[in-house]
């Protein structure tokens, strides 16, 4: 068994990262997230990787893309102003499927917005990182643990899909320190043949590029990879179940407010209300099949966020009118409370009659 | 010994307070417990305020932002004026007197005044007031073990500044005879 | 004929790294004369194996298909970017950036300006001909004072539109640039002279000299409303005045090894840029 040590949320995405193989960040200083770049600036030089502080997001991300076409496991990491400028990147790699993580640790938006914990860019993690038809993969993870597991899971995925993969984080996973047992470090990485390093006279020339300028190709291309994202639908959903078994109120949030949702259903219990809680994991392919599992029997969907209701879209869609979708939410970079959230819990409990 | 303690340091920023709050969580990680430990972050760090939320638990811990701590550490008035009514019946406040001027009797709250920052420049362990207040609250709470809490320090006190490592056992010490 | 075959001996043919495809440039257009130097600089090196290319959004955007060596298309203004990460994760191979006016000079300016500046040692091939020719003839970051574009149509007013950017003057002043020249290819001479400045920025690539950079003051004879020779003669007249040919920056032909000897050497007084090493003071 790995030592367990206590990092901070923002090192461990870094540490989990390196462990996976990656060798190459590009990132601009941007709080909340900053501790991830600096400790990437600290361990690249000492396991012979590249850590280059870009000139601005755009070529951070373009930085990205250039690796990923050479063939190497690669990552950037910003928070949420960072991320909108990073959105044509994503595009230009999801329209050449190529793999490559992005971390997002949210802060309050829109705008500048704040530097506290958020969770306002579900819907661009899940909807509309940057232009076009595509998908990137969105894992949310829920403590420090997660993200070490997850940032290492990443990198895999990105390379099995050939997708990018985001890791949504917020300020307060970002910052804070928890136990946690690091991934055992990655031997063989996979073979790219599609990358561009070279021909070495022993091949045609690889081409990396995302223009189409006949429809008719396009739509092909597109379709094709909208029939790869019907598997990933299929295989890759994860989310946790906690107490839904016989709940009558069940509860839907991810990463740092699922803690708190976790909190406000043991504390309905002890008052004999039935809650519980569905933690999706991953936001896109969204959990639809967790849902499933409880529709039979909830008598009612609260979704709690740090957002004026983005996830809850989601959940709606998996309800598809069967039960009813309730939600609570703070932001500006307030941390909802277990307090807070119980008593919307009892105020619904006694509408339902749960 | 298994309680749980959800605990708020706070202070200026540079007196140490994240370390302090580092101090407990390593403890409650030798011990195998729950953990988390939260800072306050931004422009509030540069010259202002600083605090950090430590949680030490038996159960998956929800929240790590303390709102109703029942330890509390404070390093300077400000941050005890902010925080003192926020502290849980039952609880405990380690304030340093040195510092604070004002420490007020708190209804149901254990107050323990400690001139943390005047003892470590008496015995020359200036800047380890700090560590002096978790001495202090260690010896009220029993938090962990004395064995823990020493590996704590020790486990804290980076490798490239070990030379500083007795001067902190030291002022541990010091707190937990305050 | 059949007879005389023996005695043939090929004096022109198209270079390995350049594709035996038919290209989407207009007649008249300079791209086919530079993309011939560059792969006739990539065969003569014998790298197109590593030689890996990355590709503009402007007329060049279809270059991808034309070049042998693996290609990229960045996103636009890009190209340094992802030029930097390529070089960065193999460090042999031999990477270039083609570029035109509105790519490198105005939405990718800032990626320009920085890959120079970190010193990347990459190729960058930079096309002016004062407009932006994919999108049909729109003002260009180049473009003449008073140049009639489809976005001035009254001529550039440099009161509201500002002046052309002279991009080898510009990158000139930083520390991280081995060669700078601009060229032109409107004769065979300047095509041979255009032909040595690109082989001499590929070359400083594969000896670790550094950043280089090399300008071809280009033509647009579609959007221009010209003849591709009364193209040059509008090119010589007006642009070659404002964009002076010429060698801006070059390390070695001033006496270093590659751009970090020139660096130091310039910034010799700054301690902070030259600690103490072994063996005494700096």
């Amino acid at each position: 068994m790995a030592e367990k040590v206590l990092m901070k949320g923002n090192e461990v995405m870094a540490e989990s990262a390196i462990r996976a193989g990656c060798r190459f960040f590009f990132g601009y200083p941007i709080t909340p997230q900053t501790e991830l770049a600096a400790y990437m600036s600290k361990r690249m030089p000492k396991v012979g990787g590249t850590y280059l502080q870009a000139e601005s997001e755009i070529a951070a991300i373009n930085m990205v893309y250039g690796a990923s076409c050479a063939g190497a496991r690669v990552m950037t990491s910003s928070s949420s102003p960072g991320i909108s400028l990073k959105g044509e990147g994503i595009s230009y790699m999801a329209g050449c499927d190529l793999p490559g993580v992005i971390v997002n640790v949210q802060r309050g938006g829109p705008g500048l917005g704040g530097i506290q914990p958020s969770q306002s860019d579900y819907w661009q993690a899940t909807r509309a990182t940057g232009h076009g038809d595509f998908h990137v993969m969105v894992y949310a993870p829920s403590t420090v643990q997660e993200m070490a597991d997850y940032a290492f899971l990443a990198f895999d995925k990105a390379d099995e899909y050939r997708i990018p993969v985001m890791l949504l984080a917020d300020g307060m996973l970002g910052q804070m320190m928890e136990p946690v047992v690091l991934p055992e470090p990655k031997g063989e990485l996979p073979e790219k043949p599609w990358a561009t390093s070279g021909h070495k006279n022993k091949r045609a020339h690889n081409i990396m590029d995302s223009l189409y300028l006949t429809a008719e190709e396009l739509e092909d291309l597109n379709v094709a990879r909208f029939e790869r994202y019907q598997s990933i639908l299929r295989d890759e959903q994860r989310a946790e179940l906690f107490m839904t078994d016989d709940a009558d109120i069940v509860l839907a949030a991810y990463g740092a407010s699922a803690r708190i949702a976790r909190s406000a259903v043991v504390a309905a219990r002890e008052k004999g209300i039935k809650a519980g809680l569905v933690r999706p994991i991953t936001l896109w392919p969204f959990p639809t099949d967790a849902f499933e599992q409880v529709m039979s029997h909830a008598k009612l969907f609260l979704t709690v966020e740090m957002s004026m209701g983005q996830m809850v879209d989601d959940v709606r869609l998996a309800s598809a009118g069967r039960v009813p979708v309730e939600f609570f939410g703070r932001t500006g970079g307030i941390i909802p409370t277990p307090v807070e959230v119980l008593a919307r819990i009892e105020e619904l409990s006694g509408k339902v009659g749960a | 010994m298994s309680r749980t303690m959800n605990a708020v340091l706070a202070g200026f920023g540079g007196q140490g307070i994240l370390f302090a709050g580092k101090i407990i969580a390593i403890a409650g990680l030798i011990e195998d417990r729950e953990v988390s430990w939260l800072p306050s972050y931004g422009p509030e760090m540069r010259g202002g305020t600083a605090n950090c939320s430590v949680c030490v638990a038996d159960d998956p811990i929800g929240s790590p932002l303390v709102l109703r701590p029942d330890v509390l550490v404070v390093m300077n008035q400000p941050s005890l004026d902010k925080f003192e009514g926020s502290v849980q019946p039952g609880g405990i406040v380690v304030a340093d007197s040195t510092l604070v001027q004002r420490i007020p009797a708190i209804p149901n709250v254990k107050v323990c005044a400690v001139p943390a920052t005047k003892l470590a420049e008496e015995n020359g362990y200036k800047a380890l007031a700090n560590v002096i207040l978790v001495g202090k609250l260690f010896a009220e709470t029993h938090f962990c073990s004395e064995e823990t809490i020493r590996a704590a320090v020790e486990q804290c006190v980076p490798a490239s500044k070990k030379a500083k490592l007795p001067s902190n056992l030291a002022a541990l010490e010091i707190g937990m005879n305050a | 004929m059949r007879s005389m075959s023996a005695e043939a001996k090929v004096v022109f043919q198209r270079p390995h790294a350049l594709l035996p495809v038919v290209t989407n440039y207009c007649p008249g257009c300079p791209h086919g004369i530079v993309h011939r130097l560059v792969a006739e600089c990539i065969d003569e090196l014998g790298v197109e194996g590593d030689t890996v290319g990355i590709a503009p959004v402007g007329c060049a955007v279809t270059s991808p298909d034309f070049f042998g060596c693996d290609m990229i298309e960045a996103a636009h203004g890009r190209a340094p970017a992802v030029a930097t990460a390529v070089k960065r994760v193999h460090p042999d191979n031999v990477v270039f950036a083609y570029q035109g006016d509105g790519d490198l000079a105005s939405i990718g300016m800032a990626e320009t300006i920085h890959a120079a500046t970190r010193g990347e040692n990459i190729t960058v091939i930079f096309i002016n001909n004062a407009i932006y020719g994919m999108t049909g003839g729109q003002m260009a970051p180049t473009s003449l004072p008073n140049q009639v574009t489809q976005t001035s149509p009254y001529g550039r007013d440099v009161a509201t539109a500002g002046y052309p950017i002279r991009v080898c003057e510009l990158l000139s002043s930083l520390d991280g640039v081995a060669y700078l020249e601009r060229v032109t290819v409107d004769c065979p001479k300047n095509v041979r002279k255009a032909k040595k400045s690109i082989m001499k920025a590929f070359r400083n690539q594969v000896d670790g000299v550094g950043y280089s950079l090399v300008e071809v003051v280009s033509t647009c004879p579609t959007n221009w409303g010209l003849t591709p020779q009364d193209s040059f003669d509008w090119m010589r007249e007006n642009m070659l005045p404002y964009y002076p040919l010429g060698v801006y920056k070059d390390v070695v032909a001033d006496g270093f090894a590659n751009a970090a000897e020139a660096a130091a050497a310039r910034n010799a007084d700054c301690p902070v840029a030259h600690p103490a090493t072994e063996g005494g003071l700096r």
